[in-house]
């Protein structure tokens, strides 16, 4: 089970009081044609690698938030509050 | 190539087994080939074979950056069914599975194909519906699937609980006893000695780094980590990996890799006689061959490659085993292990041609793949030696996210009210 | 005493004797003792039949790693075990085991005839075989096959015993209690951090227990071993786990430990849990995890009396026992020798140690002949011969001189030297890395907080162990003496001359599945090079004791087959669990109706006293229909439908989804998300919504009720309750965040009770205050706030039958007082409570969809014929985009329409599939399904819905339900049935 660091609540919690909620920083288009929101609607990132997530901290603050998370180890690299800029990432 | 039966195989036993062939041949890469598929897993395997034996297109590579069946054909749990709710997909599963039914005899291999039926437990009046609606289309569409009610399910399958006095209790079950098992390595090493015999080069622990295009747009070969390799006609079949390899080629696909985990037990004597399926409590159970009772569980929430899952799951799983089977608590778990499934937005597969001339794109099976191995195969050969997509998966194509005529299972099943 | 029992030594208790029956004979054991030491204290050896020859096998470890010795343990109905280690299992009064696998019994198997046809049996002969005739594979040989498969036998009976789980947090882990956990532990315990320290045995120890002489910083072995382990227990600290298995190493230094926690007792006490899933998360995990050692492959190197040569020693010194009178050693090792010596030291005769190594350290030829054994150093077995028992080896010196000698034994000692355990390590992603001094891998990139300690990390001299295991710690050396390290030796997995002696009976590398030496030859003859491959098409390591012996054997014989270097090999995947664990440790007491949760609303109780039947609905369960006496359920609908019309139903709607929305921006908001437009809802009026996902289609509905211009109160599905609001956060948090917005779930605050009828305002305006009920002031799809029985209520008047109805909302607290108020009262108007079958039949009748049923994910407002929900006019709502795709213009698309059957007595199935022509092809094209079918009392006729492709269009066409029996023709209708002007509804 992951531990996910809330940065709401700046806590560490078990993975069970989370769901993820996709991929992050999707923009809704505005007008979009076909193509554009085929794009929005279903294409996603999938990286092998590190992954800009959604996370909502269902059983708890009722948050939701931005990961990323290495999805070869799953491993958390950081989480940050929802609206914020992908963010630069620790070097490792 | 040496014909597999009793009489060749008593006769190599009693010559110290010193006569047998390499099952496939280990050539070295050529500097170009008719056809590359990327993936030696079973469909890529399959769709080789059948490239040669329908249409015979023989110069052809298969390319493993691992070991050939080794990733989801050898980590999924064997089910084989087609009662498929949908036309579409019904179609495609049955065209598979009537694949399925001859495919030890013609590859001279045996799979170990067990049709020991499949029975999908209703739990609600909403599941109880639902498989009405699904064995009633299937009938339609000449798929086997009957409705049994729950005195039925348990004659079926006597190990399970059908108590009222349960959590969920099982309230019917839809039967396809056309469905069953396969052994799951033997269908890849099946489809690559049939192959290999008839000049495929299945080419190992050979990476695919990149896909090479020319001026037109269209593609031209492939660099890999044995150099680069050229063909005309390219097709990737490579589950999980598939993303990355459509990004080579500057393509985005509507995919998400998810952790599918799946558990054995020791091995006991024969007591679980077919497959066994809930959507509620999320498990399924059959027993394999060798005695061991055979488990998978749901997929994980999150993209990953990692290729395992977390211990909640298992416990959740077998938790749910457990409810439908008392008597197995006491049964021990053997090996428990993860693998990654690629995953539509409508969870049914993408197969067909891509933007891109001359690319082939198979993937997206989900936790379905395996039961499809012979018809993916069968219909990714078609389309690639035609160049165009056979009527079978002409609607499994890319083009379908963005005009929306989905083929969505999943949805067909989801619960509100 | 017998004469394998020792007459002093050994930790078992002399003076509680035990009696215990194998194969239905009863034997004498001792408290200490497992199966497998008190059955060779009997002189018993052979204990079982191997997987595919039916092999008669002994017992050949002390511990987890045993392949052979599995037997089936019966504790009385429902609690059978099989395929348990005899080797791990305490012995207890009247202990109950048999062997398994064989017919009609051990000694006269008749699957032993399968040795006869053995060369057939070779690897991977299923895949070339019983093809033909094809029906042959499912009548015939797949049935033998699977008879002929499977060790033990399933238990049949539902388990008596319990399991339970702990989450369990610290700050060391450390796993295994051998010298290097446990001076692990004490370490990390002294500065108070909360350490747990769990082992798999009985006791705690791991070698030091099977060698007493051992002298550590002047203490005997075991008063050091007394002594630690006293410190640990008064440490408050420390949690000491013994009989407890860390199986699994997860993500994060999540590690699942199986403790055992009755197995070993005569008597079960009442009431205590079979065992318990630990599921520990450590800041910190210490890995001590130890080594097993290595079986050789020579020919006939599996018959019962061949074991490992630590195993002998741990039966010599920590049971008593003597594994045999006339004992051989074979080895490429040092530490045999001190098996062998202590053997002799005891009393056995041991004639010979046979090493395949030319040079020998002088000190142990120096007491091998104080101890009159003769050592012949590069020698090998080339056979041994003995049925049921070893009964002699043929030895030859490894330059393969044609002369051998034959040795009479009754046990043979073997160790090709120790392989680290390096399981949980490779379970928590760590790398390994190839050791050739020790041949085999040993950790080498840790990805976790976790460190490798003692023979788990390739350190085998005690001292080193003891001295290095925290060499952070300021201690003072400590000394060791009379230690005999594991890790001398040459590494070798068969011996010389094994491959050329191959007709003298198999070289097995899988004790269990019956793998041997020539098997791995012929897979990779065959092509299968890749590890994996060879695992796969030969099973070695695949039994149920994963390979803890034969996979090292196995790689390097397929090395050698490939000649390659063995550490270019790489090694399988170690998988958890590292040894089998029960499915109910895993599953825990999430049993019966601890396996889910089951919501109930205010008037379940009540309820269930009037014999209501129930429906599970999401994770909620209903009443379904409240039968009376000798009712079936059928009848019990039609009258509480029939009633309902007449005169008032009451039924508890609380299971529906509220969520409060309010604030400055609420209508905004609200117009957002669902599609219906909102900003122009007055005060106190109601709004039925749908609310679409991205992709364009329903996934919910709902009504929504304006209470002020700022508040809100949204109701939603059952089963789409979390879903709503959880989406509902998204879009608030993330998407518009500026809108000035805050949501509550509500759900569990206020409780519904649904008043239909055309009595229901007569029954509650005595009680109702505030509110004006006048029917204009008042009128349907309108809120009130006020007063009923004087408690707080927002009384709704909305309907969902069809029928004069009000949603009374009051304090979930309060619901069941008001509920039987008004069932009191309602007495003189023949109130009667209905279910949500009622419900269902009543809607369908007004034409009303259900989300999920009648709906399934893929469908649109408009395919539901719900275009009049749509705010056009709205610049956006979640999923309007979607509805312009190409495939959503379509004019053939499934669209909901009403049916009736020609046949009015024909109630068509639900689920039944729709066609357009009543004959021609055998598979004709579906165009649509049947959603919801009922008999309609009130109408006298039967009424359906379904999904009909181009549907909307076709009102007033026949269409055919073709059922296996015969053809229905149904008439697609409008499908509102009863009182479509809605005179009833806004009475």
């Amino acid at each position: 089970m992951l531990l996910i660091d809330c940065p709401y609540c700046e806590q560490e919690r078990a993975e069970i009081e989370f769901t993820c909620s996709g991929e992050a920083h999707m923009q809704k288009p505005q007008n979009a044609d076909d193509a554009q929101w085929e794009k929005f609607l279903f294409l996603r990132a999938n990286t092998k690698g590190v992954h800009y997530e959604r996370w909502y901290h269902v059983h708890g603050c009722g948050r939701y938030f931005n990961a990323a998370r290495d999805t070869i180890s799953d491993k958390f690299l950081l989480t940050y509050k929802a609206g914020l800029p992908k963010p630069e990432l620790p070097n490792e | 190539m040496t014909r597999f039966s009793f009489p060749s195989l008593v006769r190599h036993a009693f010559g110290g087994d010193k006569g047998w062939d390499q099952q496939w041949a280990k050539p070295e890469p050529k500097a170009s080939y008719d056809v590359i598929i990327i993936g030696a897993g079973g469909h890529g395997l399959a769709a080789a074979y059948y490239l040669a034996k329908e249409h015979n297109i023989t110069n052809v590579a298969v390319l493993e950056k691992g070991w050939l069946g080794g990733g989801n054909t050898a980590r999924n749990t064997t089910v084989i069914r087609s009662n498929y709710l949908y036309d579409e997909s019904a179609n495609l599963y049955n065209h598979a599975l009537c694949l399925w039914e001859g495919l030890s005899q013609e590859l001279n291999y045996n799979l170990m194909f067990s049709q020991r039926g499949v029975m999908m437990l209703a739990h609600s009046e909403h599941e109880v519906q639902l498989y009405k609606r699904h064995v009633h289309a299937n009938r339609l569409n000449g798929v086997d699937n009957e409705w049994l009610n729950v005195e039925q399910a348990k004659d079926f399958c006597p190990p399970l609980n059908i108590s009222p006095d349960v959590r969920y209790p099982v309230m019917g079950a839809a039967l396809q006893r056309r469905g069953g098992t396969a052994r799951h390595d033997g269908v890849a090493w099946g489809y690559a000695r049939g192959a290999s015999t008839r000049g495929v080069h299945i080419i190992e622990n050979c990476e695919v780094l990149g896909i090479n295009r020319h001026a037109d747009g269209s593609v031209s070969g492939v660099e890999t980590s044995r150099g680069t390799i050229g063909a005309s006609k390219i097709a990737i079949s490579a589950a999980a990996h598939s993303s990355q390899l459509m990004n080579m080629a500057g393509l985005d696909v509507p995919l998400e890799c998810f952790t599918l985990q799946a558990l054995v037990s020791e091995p006991v004597a024969p007591v679980f006689p077919c497959v066994i399926a809930s959507n509620t409590v999320h498990a399924y159970i059959s027993q394999s061959d060798k005695g061991e009772l055979v488990i998978g569980a749901g997929t994980e929430q999150y993209v990953s490659y990692a290729q395992r899952g977390p211990l909640h799951t298992v416990e959740h799983t077998l938790a749910a085993i457990c409810e439908m089977f008392p008597m197995f608590t006491r049964m021990k778990m053997l090996r428990n292990w993860g693998g990654c499934v690629d995953v539509t937005p409508d969870r049914s597969p993408i197969l067909g041609k891509t933007p891109i001339q001359g690319l082939y794109l198979n993937a997206g099976w989900g936790t379905g793949g395996f039961k499809a191995t012979p018809g993916a195969g069968h219909l990714l050969a078609h389309t690639i030696a035609k160049d165009a997509p056979h009527e079978i998966n002409a609607p499994f194509s890319l083009s379908r996210f963005q005009t929306g005529r989905l083929i969505d299972e999943a949805a067909a099943a989801a619960v509100a009210h | 005493m017998n004469e394998f029992r020792t007459n002093i030594g050994g930790r078992i208790a002399r003076d509680k004797p035990l009696q215990f029956s194998f194969n239905g004979q009863s034997y004498i054991g001792y408290e200490g003792d497992t199966l497998a030491s008190a059955l060779l204290a009997n002189g018993v050896h052979f204990v079982a039949r191997s997987y595919k020859y039916h092999r008669p096998r002994g017992i050949m470890s002390s511990g987890n790693e045993e392949a052979s010795a599995l037997v089936n343990v019966t504790r009385g109905k429902g609690r059978d075990d099989a395929n348990t280690r005899a080797t791990n299992l305490h012995l207890y009064e009247g202990l109950n085991a048999q062997s398994q696998h064989c017919w009609p019994s051990l000694d006269w198997d008749i699957g032993e005839v399968t040795r006869l046809a053995g060369p057939v049996f070779a690897a991977g002969f299923y895949y070339k075989t019983f093809m033909w005739p094809k029906s042959f594979w499912e009548k015939i040989y797949e049935p033998i096959i699977r008879k002929s498969a499977g060790l033990g036998s399933a238990p049949t009976l539902p388990d008596p015993d319990t399991y339970t789980a702990r989450y369990a947090h610290c700050d060391i882990l450390v796993v295994g209690a051998g010298p290097a956990g446990i001076v692990a532990a004490l370490n990390a315990s002294k500065d108070g951090v909360r350490v747990i320290l769990c082992d798999e045995k009985d006791e705690f120890g791991g070698d030091l227990l099977s060698t007493p002489k051992v002298i550590i910083g002047g203490l005997d072995a075991w008063d050091w071993l007394e002594k630690s382990i006293a410190v640990l227990k008064s440490r408050p600290n420390v949690t000491l786990l013994p009989r407890t298995t860390g199986f699994g190493y997860y993500e994060q230094n999540m590690l699942g430990l199986a403790e055992r926690l009755t197995d070993h007792l005569a008597d079960l006490p009442v009431g205590m849990p079979r065992e318990r899933l630990h599921k520990v998360r450590a800041k910190k995990v210490i890995l001590a995890t130890g080594a097993i050692e290595r079986p050789l492959v020579f020919p006939g190197n599996d018959r019962p009396g061949i074991m490992l040569a630590s195993a002998a020693r741990t039966y010599l010194n920590r049971y008593g026992v003597k594994v045999g009178q006339r004992v051989l050693a074979v080895t490429s090792h040092d530490a045999a020798y001190q098996s062998a010596f202590d053997l002799a030291e005891a009393g056995c005769e041991v004639p010979a140690i046979i090493d395949v190594r030319a040079h020998i350290d002088q000190a142990l030829l120096d007491l091998a002949k104080a101890l009159n054994i003769e050592v012949l150093s590069a020698h090998t077995i080339v056979k041994t011969s003995g049925h049921k028992r070893v009964k002699s080896v043929h030895v030859a010196s490894i330059e393969g001189k044609a002369n051998t000698r034959v040795i009479p034994c009754d046990a043979l000692l073997m160790s090709g030297g120790f392989t680290p355990s390096v399981h949980l390590f490779s379970q928590s992603r760590g790398k390994l890395k190839w050791d050739e001094k020790i041949g085999a891998a040993v950790p080498d990139v840790y990805v976790q907080n976790c460190i490798s300690v003692g023979a788990a990390n390739g350190e085998f001299s005690l001292h080193d162990v003891l001295n290095h295991t925290a060499p952070d710690q300021n201690v003072l050396e400590i000394d060791v003496q009379n230690d005999c390290p594991l890790g001398s030796g040459q590494n070798i997995s068969q011996l010389p001359l094994a491959q050329k002696a191959k007709k003298h009976g198999g070289a097995f590398v899988d004790f269990q599945h019956d793998v041997v030496a020539k098997d791995i030859g012929l897979a990779v003859r065959e092509g299968f090079h890749s590890i994996e491959h060879i695992k796969r098409y030969t099973t070695t390591g695949m039994a149920t004791d994963q390979g803890k012996t034969s996979n090292i054997n196995g790689v390097n014989i397929a090395a050698d087959a490939l000649n390659r270097p063995v550490a270019d090999m790489g090694l399988t995947t170690f998988r958890p669990p590292y040894t089998p664990t029960t499915f109910g440790t895993l599953a825990g007491h999430s049993r019966g109706k601890f396996f889910d949760i089951t919501r109930k609303s205010p008037t379940d109780d009540w309820a269930s006293d009037y014999g209501a039947v129930f429906e599970p609905v999401g994770l909620w369960r209903r009443a379904s229909y409240f039968p009376r006496a000798n009712e079936t359920k059928h009848q019990a609908i039609a009258r509480e439908c029939k009633a309902t019309r007449a005169s008032i139903g009451i039924s508890d709607a609380s299971t529906l989804g509220k969520i409060e929305v309010v604030g400055p921006d609420a209508a905004e908001f609200l117009n957002r998300f669902y599609t219906n437009p909102m900003l122009k809802l007055p005060v106190g009026r109601c709004r039925y919504v749908l609310a679409l996902k991205e992709d364009g289609f329903i996934y919910d509905d709902g009504v929504i009720a304006r209470l002020s211009e700022t508040r809100f109160h949204v109701t939603t599905t059952t089963g789409g309750a979390a879903r709503v609001f959880a989406n509902m956060q998204d879009y608030l948090q993330t998407e518009w965040p500026e809108l000035k917005v805050w949501l509550t779930s509500i759900s569990e605050q206020w409780a519904v009770i649904a008043l239909n009828g055309p009595n229901v305002r007569n029954l509650i305006a005595p009680f109702v205050k505030d509110i004006d009920l006048d029917k204009d002031n008042f009128p349907h799809m309108s809120i009130r706030e006020g007063t009923i029985f004087d408690i707080p209520t927002r009384l709704f008047r909305v309907s969902f039958t069809g029928e004069l109805g009000y949603e009374v909302n009051i304090p979930a607290a309060n619901a069941l007082e008001v509920w039987k108020r008004l069932m009191e009262a309602g007495e003189q108007y023949d109130i009667t409570p209905y279910g949500v079958e009622a419900l269902h039949y009543m809607r369908a009748e007004k034409g009303y969809i259900i989300v999920g049923k009648d709906s399934d994910g893929t469908q649109t407002p408009e395919d539901m014929g719900m275009e009049w929900a749509i705010g056009k006019k709205k610049p956006d709502f979640i999923g309007k985009r979607s509805l312009t795709r190409p495939d959503m213009l379509l004019p053939d698309r499934p669209q909901f329409v009403g049916l009736m059957a020609h046949d009015p007595q024909v109630v068509l199935e639900e689920g039944a599939q729709i066609v357009g022509e009543q004959k021609g092809q055998t598979f004709p094209k579906m165009i649509g399904h049947i959603t919801s079918s009922y008999m309609s009392a009130p109408l006298g006729h039967s009424i359906a819905f379904g999904m009909v492709a181009g549907g909307l269009g076709r009102i007033g066409d026949d269409v055919f339900i073709p059922m296996p029996d015969m053809t229905h023709r149904v008439k697609i209708v409008d499908p509102v049935f009863y009182d479509p002007e809605g005179k009833r509804l806004n009475d």
